[in-house]
């Protein structure tokens, strides 16, 4: 580009749109798959969002109590029940695996396999002992009585909006873990390095899928510390 | 503030070709491709070919076709809804069918035809053509897009067949009446749609991300955001919509169905049915209208943008002449599509409010009537010393424009809160939303066919059996839906299964109900004849010469027509200007295609785009 081009750009405000809207592409440089996974993250906030409001508003009009949280989440320890220690431990491991995750990302575009593979596969524990610990909560609240349309502690709701809330995002974490177990394993065999072609899509692998993947992880993540602050601290 | 008006003078005086460029060896430049040429996905059986297709021409034609049956099916529910309230006597419906009819063909209509044959149909046919791109960004997955929408149509259809049928709880399935027993279809059908809907939400999804990608990051060389043809801006922004809309509707579908299945309390209030004391409690029926609506009224501008935005290239297209204020057109785009998120509870007026609730959506519905009429002008003025043909799809323009504002002026009475609270529930509320988002979008969708239907078959549809169509569908339907207003305005109810002689209707009415439903059988008639000139012009039609209309835009630019797999050939195409170069001083054709290059229409007065 010549240099009067470059005075006839509009500027301050104007400049926005029309870089937004600049030739061939909007995000320069980013892979299509990366600006794909941003908007559907996007929208998943939204369905997040639609969950956690209707949880405020559900929550706000029961016409029985609230049961109170820190009690119906605590944990027995050594014969003390200890509000919140169950779920801080998963909170850390879940924090932790995005750490591992973002490691990973950045062994992989190093092209280092053989670390990127493990940090992938730790991500993937990580995510996995996260899963089997909500289970276990699942189960320790479903044994005390506590069920999708009632629980003995207060508003039915309570149980309805736990399962359901945790449960969808339970889900958004085992299907990262089943795709984490999935790359760990085509980092191995090294198809980012030989661009081996998708099974079902036929395109070639690169190494930012990794980091495709390990946006959805963070947000998965974030996600949590949010459905951890408004059902386990309010 | 002078320095950027003499900047704009002069950015208006700086003519593409003026004459010391001519000598310049960069007259044709473009900046350099900023990727590599798309990779493309070859078919090389008979089922990965023509039906999992993963080329976005194929995959927008059987979206197209796919949302048109089940349409027929949703136009057929409403000659029988009209034939039970213009002849009672008949006796072909009971009470509960009519209601699982009318759920049927409310959410049919919105969901299943417009959404699916705006966005899936148009949106993959024309997207990729438009933006000068092979394909869309991601293939697989627009396959996938495509084969959950027939799923989610299949759940639907299901419904007609299990015991107590499909839902009749009105289209907009408001709990608690929605799961309770007395609906029609309160356990099986019920189920159905909503599990329908989620599948419908997620196909959409992964199909929306397509069009948004491939918006944003697959145009050719020199194609900037504002050398758009109006069509994709509108598939654009109504996709970004739903992007962030149809997660209410998700999220309100899951809860129900939990309510549902469970049993659990989301939406459900302590009741008394058939005697007996439910074991719901605590739930809050409200909290679905505002999921539900959240969703629904972007949906609205989710089939009205499109709509928009094809109109506009149709108009000017088919009278040579520039749109008329096309930034004001993208940024009125734009705007609405961000306002219809503030305007939801509108449709709850009547549902219990704050007054000061009330009066906020009051206000921000009556907002968006600003850009909207700044787009009912500039098609007017576009149309304005144009050179109108009078062409099909110039013909069902001008139908949707009046239909359009119509529709919209009955939104400014419904849109105030006090106006609203005596005609909400009335047919008044039917005939706006009929003409506004029922008539209008698919007067620009029949215009649009027969707008594309040369890129799509190669051959040009009937003219004598499209002006017949036009005419009986645009007149016809005036007299389906002005007789409504009137209906509203004396106080007949909405939904009511049965309309008979009572000293609270006005007897003028019940011949009015007669009049409506033999106009609707009428112009459903003249359906048929669309239909048959749809199937038997794809033979027998006309062949079509290459760019048949004179447009500007890229998917008439292409190598073949119609386009092949990857569209462009060997080269893509290098975009030098907007698609609505008609009529330009010194030009020696009347239309210069946004790929043409400066150097060959040297001595034409194009303004820079």
């Amino acid at each position: 580009m010549s240099d009067s081009s470059f005075q006839n750009l509009p500027k301050g405000w104007k400049s926005v749109p029309s870089d937004l809207g600049s030739d061939q592409t909007a995000f320069k440089g980013v892979q299509w798959g990366k600006a794909m996974m941003w908007i559907f993250l996007l929208s998943d906030t939204f369905i997040f969002s639609c969950f956690l409001i209707s949880y405020m508003k559900g929550r706000a009009s029961t016409v029985v109590d609230w049961p109170n949280t820190s009690e119906v989440f605590s944990l027995d320890f050594m014969g003390v029940p200890v509000p919140l220690l169950l779920i801080a431990i998963m909170t850390f491991v879940l924090i932790t695996s995005s750490g591992t995750m973002a490691l990973a990302v950045k062994y992989g575009y190093e092209k280092n396999k053989k670390m990127c593979g493990w940090f992938i596969f730790a991500t993937a524990i990580g995510g996995l002992t996260f899963v089997g610990m909500q289970a276990y909560e699942w189960s320790k609240l479903i044994h005390e009585g506590v069920r999708p349309w009632s629980n003995p502690f207060g508003a039915g709701q309570f149980g309805s909006y736990f399962f359901m809330i945790t449960g969808f995002h339970g889900t958004h974490v085992s299907i990262g873990v089943i795709f984490l177990f999935i790359f760990a394993r085509k980092v191995f065999r090294g198809d980012f390095d030989t661009g081996r072609r998708g099974f079902f899509t036929t395109m070639k692998s690169d190494y930012v899928s990794i980091e495709i993947l390990g946006l959805y992880w963070h947000f998965v993540d974030l996600v949590w510390v949010f459905i951890f602050a408004f059902f386990y601290l309010w | 503030m002078s320095d950027e008006y003499e900047h704009k003078l002069e950015a208006k005086s700086d003519y593409a070709t003026d004459a010391s460029s001519v000598s310049s060896p960069d007259l044709d430049a473009v900046p350099e491709a900023e990727l590599p040429d798309q990779e493309l996905y070859h078919s090389h059986s008979w089922w990965t070919t023509y039906v999992f297709s993963q080329d976005a021409k194929y995959i927008g034609i059987q979206y197209a076709l796919t949302a048109v049956g089940t349409g027929l099916l949703g136009l057929v529910l409403s000659w029988l809804m009209r034939i039970q309230l213009a002849f009672p006597g008949l006796g072909w419906l009971d009470p509960a069918a009519y209601y699982q009819f009318v759920t049927m063909h409310g959410m049919i209509m919105v969901v299943y035809l417009l959404t699916a044959l705006f966005l899936g149909g148009f949106g993959n046919l024309l997207i990729p053509l438009m933006c000068g791109a092979r394909d869309m960004a991601f293939p697989y997955v627009n396959m996938l897009s495509y084969w959950a929408f027939v799923v989610a149509v299949v759940v639907l259809l299901a419904s007609f067949f299990v015991p107590g049928g499909p839902t009749g709880a009105g289209w907009t399935l408001y709990p608690p009446q929605a799961i309770t027993a007395g609906t029609p279809g309160s356990d099986m059908g019920i189920i159905l749609m909503l599990v329908s809907l989620i599948l419908f939400v997620a196909g959409f999804t992964m199909g929306g991300l397509n069009y948004i990608i491939t918006v944003l990051q697959l145009r050719a060389r020199g194609m900037t955001l504002m050398r758009l043809p109006l069509t994709i801006w509108g598939i654009f922004t109504a996709t970004v919509l739903a992007m962030f809309a149809f997660p209410a509707l998700l999220v309100g579908c899951l809860m129900m169905t939990l309510d549902s299945l469970l049993g659990t309390s989301f939406f459900m209030p302590a009741m008394v049915s058939l005697g007996e004391t439910l074991t719901h409690e605590g739930g809050s029926p409200i909290l679905f209208q505002h999921l539900f609506w959240f969703f629904g009224h972007p949906e609205v501008y989710i089939v009205a943008l499109p709509a928009f935005g094809i109109v506009s290239d149709l108009l000017s297209v088919h009278s040579r002449k520039t749109i008329f204020g096309y930034r004001m057109m993208v940024w009125a785009i734009v705007g609405i599509g961000a306002l219809s998120f503030f305007v939801w509870a509108h449709h709850m007026y009547v549902s219990g409010m704050n007054p000061w609730f009330g009066f906020f959506f009051a206000t921000t519905t009556l907002i968006i009537a600003v850009p909207t009429a700044i787009k009912v002008y500039n098609w007017i003025l576009t149309l304005w010393r144009g050179n109108i043909q009078l062409s099909l799809p110039m013909l069902f323009s001008l139908g949707f424009i009046v239909t359009f504002l119509n529709g919209g002026l009955t939104g400014l009475f419904l849109g105030n809160v006090t106006v609203d609270v005596p005609l909400s529930d009335t047919y008044f509320v039917v005939a706006h939303f009929h003409m506004v988002m029922g008539i209008a979008p698919i007067l620009v969708i029949f215009g649009a066919i027969y707008h594309w239907y040369p890129l799509i078959t190669g051959r040009m549809m009937n003219e004598t059996l499209g002006k017949i169509h036009f005419w009986f569908t645009f007149i016809g339907s005036y007299a389906i839906y002005f007789p409504m207003h009137y209906q509203g305005f004396v106080g007949v109810p909405r939904r009511y299964f049965e309309i008979y002689d009572s000293p609270y209707i006005d007897t003028s009415t019940l011949l009015l109900n007669k009049f409506i439903t033999i106009a609707v059988l009428i112009v459903g008639a003249a359906q048929l004849l669309f239909l048959y000139n749809l199937i038997t012009s794809a033979r027998l039609g006309k062949k079509s010469e290459k760019n048949p209309w004179k447009a500007c835009s890229l998917e008439w630019q292409t190598p073949q027509m119609p386009p092949e797999h990857g569209n462009w050939g060997k080269e893509l195409p290098k975009v030098y200007r907007w698609p609505y170069d008609f009529s330009v001083p010194g030009a020696k054709e009347d239309y210069i295609p946004q790929n043409q290059p400066p150097s060959e229409i040297i001595g034409a007065k194009v303004e820079k785009t």
